[in-house]
Order: structure tokens, then C-alpha cells, then sequence
């Protein structure tokens, strides 16, 4: 169900659904959050390699910063521009945060350094299992890409949920407005150019209701994946 | 192209007035410009940098884009109907003199000459004769003109004759011409005249004109079409009717204000794109005369049949890849609207239609300057919707005009930028080659959308490279990735 209308859904009937349906009978045991390990793991020592298809599986993310919003259908460009740039990243935009760093929000957040078990990021269920709060947040995430030659004409393709901005090396090189899910190959950015050595991705991701998660790879002029680059977040 | 039921004295009237072409410019129209009048015009075919077409008589048409043509082929010899193939360095020119019901008569023969170029300009350019490779002696069922070439398999072929009698095939030397010894000819369809044969998928396809020939706009002419797995046939239509029992799929007929198209000739321009030539027998918009056209060729089931260029309009332009909307990628604009009176309503609640969404009401949020674009969910809202419409003056390739694609309802205008990478949209449209597209039907009905911009790189389209994005890149005919859909909203 997509994200407004699970919210619309819920606005209009969740006084006349309650105590139906979804709530455990008596001495019924409720259902354990699902524990970090099934998304992700710590980052290994040392750089990885994108997986088969390309995706970037290494990230910092940055424990949910609240920003409440009942509906997905508010991300419009011009609000994600707004709330999604230089000035509300949490801490020196232009520095790389450590493992373990802390910023200060509304609340103390931690950057984790995770690798994730997947080939999509699943910021929902990294919230919900450190006990975060999981709908109506902004997540950040950055990665360290390791090109061994440079490398022009190639593309960033990103699928997230909901709407996202993406910078290379601090350029915005993709955003996704609006109520989306995450596909993946959803929006490419321009024709761009890794650096030989050290390129910087960074990307924020806004939700109100409904899961949130991302995906990112790079693509060439051709549309393959390119995989011969290493991914750290030191 | 004589029809035999027509009375010889009107039967020559008829054909004395269509031999009389003109050479002077014509009034501008949708279809092709300069000097188009022609008939009977052999299968386009690309030499030393043009294109070159040769119609009943010596004379012929040449082009370097397709739309734009203009008089100066020289081909020998006179006579009917020629049609021209290239094998190897050669250019092989069939052509028939006598037959064709000229004089009353039906004795005639199919001539083939070669050439190393079309260009007369060219130092390479001599006709050498091969000789006569079919004829017809005027008291068999055969008028033996209109020749057409096949070379497919490595071996060459070739199909005559008219509606006095039978459609016949022979087998030729694809190294020298000439007819092979021994080779007889055999029946393969009754009922048509200027034939034309492809080869495709394993299939052998004889297409042929069939009505009335030569009478301005009261000509009936139409294209037909039977396949068979043998070249030798039996031919047979849709129906399986047999082209020798007068079968024959319909492929184009009449349209607008063209009347009559016969002389089917296959335009493979590669990437996807297929085109035909063909004359109308009458264009309503150049006094009713014979005139040159080129439009696109389906493919449907294995059957060949005619596309149709965008006609001007307005649509939403749909990715065949995700099915999403080319869009101005400008914020949303919500239509007002009360969703919870909508699931709390009941059913004999009262209901008013709701208005669509103005112009007015969706450009207000956007900016001033060039704008990009994006793919999203359709919502027939202005923001996605294109008018699409051939640009006077600014030519075309291949039978299709440029085009501009603007928002509908202003002069914001889909444009290349200024890399020459992406798209966008500019405020006005000026005109500038950026600003000009050209729009192919694909053989599957769909279309690619080319930017004349980049028409010397000739691969390069309108690509949706993701789910949202389209891009310019290079055109992969394998892919729907390039592919669009003109829908009205």
C-alpha cells in the first residue's frame, strides 16, 4: 500500500479500527522487532567491492533525525530542497564523520558504520532496531569510493523512500521528489566523473509514514554496473 | 501500372497525363518537399553520400536526407517502372521497355544494366548492359515490366508483370546479372502490378499494387502483401488465399489527402527504423499529381503494413519502459480535493464533476528559466502535456518532418543542452536546431524521438535510462528503453 494512501488510510479510520484486526489476543506473545543483524553487520576491516550488480552496501548512517510529516505527498523539490541541504546536515558537511561520532540534534545521534546484508539499505529497520523513531525522520548517509583511475560519463543511479538528494564530492547530483518507493535505477544523475582515489557520496533520505530504505549504484555510459571501485567509509 | 480494364484510348490519355511531370517547386505540405513528382519510383538506395530513386521514363529524384528532393539521376535506356539493388560494388538497374499495355501492347522486355555509382558526377559513373533478363511476347498472360529485385539467401531474384496475366519470378546472377541458364519462370500471383519482394524472419514477402492505376485522384491503387516460406511461393494473404487466386493483405491505402499509393519499395535505415517509398497516384495538395512518399513500415504478427508519422497534436509522451510521463520536473501540484467527505460519502450522496487542473494552476509554481525534465506517473496535468507539430521550413528525414515539442498552451519548448547531453526545456521556442526533433515510427508502432541536433551522430534518442530519467544516448533497438508512445490525454 503505498505510503499517502496507508496514511490517508489511517487518518480516517483509526479510531473505528481499533481493537481490530492486528492486535494480539490475550497471552498472545507480540512479534520481536527484527534484531539489526538481519540487515546489516559492522563494517569489515579494509574497503569491499560493490556487489554483483553494483551496489554500494558500505555506509555511515546517522541515527533518524525527527521530522515529523503524516503524508509523503509534502516532499515536493522545493520542500526536500529546503530541508535536505548543506545547512540541516548535522555537523560539517564537508568533513567525513567518524565510526561512533555523535552529533547533536533534538537528541544526541550516533553514526554507525554498517555493511549491509542486502543490496538495498533498509533505514526503516535500522531505526526500528535501535529503538529509533522510525516514521516522520531524515536519515544521512555517506561513503568513501575509491576509483583506481578516473572515470568519465558515469552515472549515479538512486531508488530510495521517500524523496532523497544525493552529492558527490559536494555537488547534488540526483534528487528524488515526491511520495516514492525505492525501485531501483529510478533516477540517474547526470553524466559525471570519479575521481581518481578518494570521491565522497553523501545522501539524505526523507520519510513521513511507511518504510524507508535506498539504493545506490554507479552505472556507466553503456548502463553497466561498474564494480571495479572500492567502498570504505574512513 | 497499366490497368488493362481501363479502354486504351483512356488508358493512354491517362497515362500521357501522369508521364507529364513537372519540375517546379511545390506548395509546402505534411508530406515530402522539392521536386517529388515521380512515378513509379524504383527502391530508394543510398550512393556515394545520397539517396536516389528512378521513376517511369529516364528521369529520377535524389535526396541527402529523405525529404528534401530534387531532379538530376540519369538512367538510360527509357522505359517503365525500374527498380535498383545493390550487391557488392555494383548497382544492378532493371527497367522494362515496351508492354504495359503502350500502344496496345503486351510484348515487352525486362532489361538489366549495372553501374558503380548512381552519382553522375562521379568518375565511377558508366552503365554497362547486361542484356534482357524476362520479356513477354504480347499473346502470353504475361506483360513482363515492372521488375523488382530480392537478394536475400545469397541469391537474387527478380518479379515482374501486371495485370494482364500473371506476377512471375526468376532467378538471376547475383555476380553478373544475367539470368541463370536453365532458370524458368514461375507464376506466383495474379491480380497486381509493381511488385515488390522482402525477405524477413524466414518468410519470402510479395507485395503488389492492386486497383486502378493512372486517374489522378480517382485511382484506386492500393498495397497488398502474401508470404510464403519458399520464394517460388504459393503466396498466400491472412486469410490464406492464395496470391495466384488473387489474395493479398492490405498494407496502405488512401489517407488524408493522398490518394492511391503503389510501387512499394523497403527503406531499411537500420536502428530500428523501417520506412517505405512509394508514389500517390494523386496528392491533392500539388494539383492531383503523381508525387514520391515515404512513410513508415509496421511490423505486426509477421505482416508488413503501414505506420503513420505523429500528426500534429497534443499527447502525453509515454515511456515504453516504465510508462511513465516526459514531464517538466517542476513541483506537484495538488488538485483540491476532500478525501475524507470521498471515503465517508455514501452511494446516493450527490456528485459534481471535478474541473481538470488549468495551466494557470500548475505553472504557478514554475520557475522562470529552463526547466529539465523528468519521468513520473501520468496525471493529465499540464505540466505533461506536449504539443507536438512539424516546423515550416526547418525540413525533415525520411518522410517524417522536424518537429517541435512545446507544453501545450505555451512556447516552453523541449530542447538539448547546452552540453548536448541532456534535455530540458527552454522558455521559447525559437527555432534553433536544438529545439527541432524528429520523430520515427518504429517497425512495433512505437516511436524514437531524435534530436536534429545530433543527427550526425545518428544513433543518438530520447532514452529513458531510468524508471524517472530520461537522457540523450545512443538509440538501442533491442531495448524499450528508447521507445515512446504518443497518447492523447
Amino acid at each position: 500500500m503505498a505510503d499517502q494512501r496507508k496514511s490517508a488510510v489511517r487518518s480516517l479510520f483509526a479510531v473505528a479500527c481499533l481493537g481490530l484486526g492486528s492486535v494480539p489476543a490475550a497471552g498472545q506473545d507480540l512479534p520481536s522487532t527484527p534484531p539489526l543483524s538481519l540487515f546489516f553487520q559492522p563494517a569489515t576491516a579494509g574497503a569491499i567491492a560493490p556487489d554483483e550488480d553494483g551496489f554500494l552496501r558500505r555506509w555511515l548512517l546517522l541515527e533518524p533525525i525527527v521530522k515529523p510529516n503524516r503524508t509523503n505527498t509534502v516532499f515536493t523539490g522545493t520542500y526536500v530542497r529546503r530541508e535536505l541541504n548543506r545547512d540541516t546536515f548535522p555537523g560539517d558537511f564537508d568533513s567525513l564523520p567518524l565510526p561512533n561520532d555523535t552529533v547533536q540534534a533534538a537528541q544526541p545521534l550516533r553514526w554507525h558504520a554498517l555493511d549491509s546484508k542486502l543490496w538495498d539499505v533498509k533505514l526503516f529497520n535500522f531505526a526500528q532496531a535501535l529503538g529509533k523513531p522510525k516514521y516522520g525522520v531524515v536519515f544521512w548517509a555517506v561513503t568513501v569510493i575509491d576509483s583506481p583511475r578516473e572515470m568519465r560519463d558515469v552515472r549515479l543511479a538512486v531508488g530510495s523512500n521517500s524523496a532523497s538528494r544525493w552529492w558527490l564530492n559536494g555537488e547534488v547530483v540526483a534528487e528524488l521528489f515526491d511520495d516514492r518507493r525505492m525501485v531501483m535505477d529510478d533516477v540517474l544523475s547526470d553524466r559525471l566523473t570519479l575521481h581518481e582515489g578518494r570521491n565522497v557520496l553523501r545522501g539524505a533520505v526523507i520519510n513521513g509514514p511507511g518504510l524507508s530504505d535506498f539504493c545506490v549504484r554507479f552505472l556507466d555510459e553503456d548502463g553497466h554496473p561498474i564494480r571495479d571501485i572500492r567502498i570504505d567509509v574512513r | 501500372m497499366i490497368n488493362p480494364l481501363v479502354p486504351r484510348t483512356g488508358r493512354l490519355a491517362t497515362v500521357a497525363a501522369a508521364l507529364a511531370f513537372g519540375l517546379q517547386a511545390a506548395p509546402a505540405t505534411a508530406q515530402l518537399e522539392g521536386e517529388v513528382f515521380i512515378h513509379d519510383p524504383s527502391t530508394v538506395t543510398f550512393s556515394d553520400g545520397k539517396w536516389y530513386t528512378f521513376g517511369t521514363r529516364g528521369g529520377g529524384l535524389v535526396s541527402e536526407d529523405g525529404w528534401t528532393w530534387s531532379s538530376g539521376p540519369v538512367r538510360p535506356g527509357g522505359g517503365l517502372a525500374p527498380d535498383v539493388i545493390r550487391i557488392g560494388d555494383r548497382y544492378y538497374v532493371a527497367y522494362a521497355v515496351g508492354g504495359g499495355g503502350l500502344g496496345g501492347g503486351h510484348a515487352s522486355e525486362v532489361k538489366v544494366m549495372w553501374t558503380k555509382t548512381l552519382d553522375p558526377d562521379s568518375p565511377d559513373f558508366e552503365y554497362h548492359d547486361v542484356g534482357v533478363v524476362a520479356s513477354s511476347d504480347g499473346v502470353e498472360n504475361n506483360d513482363a515490366i515492372d521488375p523488382a529485385f530480392l537478394y536475400a539467401e545469397g541469391r537474387l531474384w527478380l518479379s515482374y508483370g501486371t495485370y494482364f496475366g500473371t506476377i512471375r519470378i526468376v532467378e538471376l546472377d547475383p555476380k553478373t546479372g544475367k539470368r541463370l541458364a536453365g532458370n524458368e519462370p514461375v507464376d506466383i500471383a495474379i491480380d497486381m502490378e509493381a511488385t515488390a519482394l522482402l525477405y524477413r524472419d524466414g518468410w519470402y514477402y510479395l507485395l503488389g499494387t492492386h486497383g486502378t492505376c493512372c486517374d489522378g485522384p480517382n485511382s484506386t491503387y492500393n498495397i497488398r502483401v502474401g508470404r510464403s516460406r519458399d520464394v517460388l511461393g504459393p503466396y498466400v494473404d491472412n486469410m490464406g488465399i492464395p496470391l495466384l487466386r488473387g489474395g493479398g493483405k492490405f498494407v496502405a491505402g488512401a489517407r488524408g489527402r493522398m490518394i492511391g499509393p503503389g510501387h512499394f519499395g523497403l527503406i531499411d535505415l537500420g536502428g530500428g527504423v523501417e520506412k517505405f517509398s512509394m508514389h500517390y497516384e494523386s496528392d491533392m495538395d500539388r494539383g492531383g499529381r503523381s508525387v514520391l512518399a515515404i512513410e513508415p513500415l509496421l511490423w505486426r504478427d509477421g505482416w508488413p503494413v503501414a505506420g503513420s508519422n505523429v500528426a500534429p497534436g497534443t499527447y502525453e509522451i509515454q515511456s515504453e519502459r516504465s510508462g511513465n510521463a516526459l514531464q517538466l520536473k517542476t513541483d506537484f501540484v495538488r488538485i483540491p480535493f476532500d478525501v475524507r467527505r470521498s471515503f465517508m460519502a455514501g452511494p446516493d450522496d450527490p456528485v459534481s464533476p471535478l474541473p481538470d487542473q488549468t495551466l494557470a494552476e500548475n505553472s504557478a509554481v514554475w520557475p522562470k528559466g529552463n526547466i529539465r525534465v523528468d519521468l513520473s506517473a501520468y496525471m493529465v496535468r499540464p505540466n505533461q502535456h506536449w504539443t507536438v507539430k512539424p516546423v515550416p521550413g526547418a525540413g525533415g528525414w525520411f518522410g517524417a518532418p522536424y518537429y517541435s515539442i512545446t507544453i501545450a498552451g505555451t512556447e516552453r519548448a523541449l530542447a538539448v543542452t547546452a552540453d548536448g547531453g541532456e534535455v530540458e526545456t527552454v522558455p521559447t521556442f525559437t527555432g534553433a536546431e536544438s529545439q527541432l526533433w524528429r520523430i520515427d515510427q518504429l517497425t512495433d508502432g512505437t516511436y524514437r524521438i531524435s534530436p536534429k541536433a545530433h543527427s550526425r551522430r545518428g544513433d543518438v534518442a530520447l532514452v529513458a535510462i531510468g524508471t524517472s530519467t530520461p537522457t540523450l544516448a545512443r538509440f538501442d533497438p533491442e531495448s524499450d528503453a528508447g521507445r515512446w508512445r504518443f497518447r492523447t490525454p
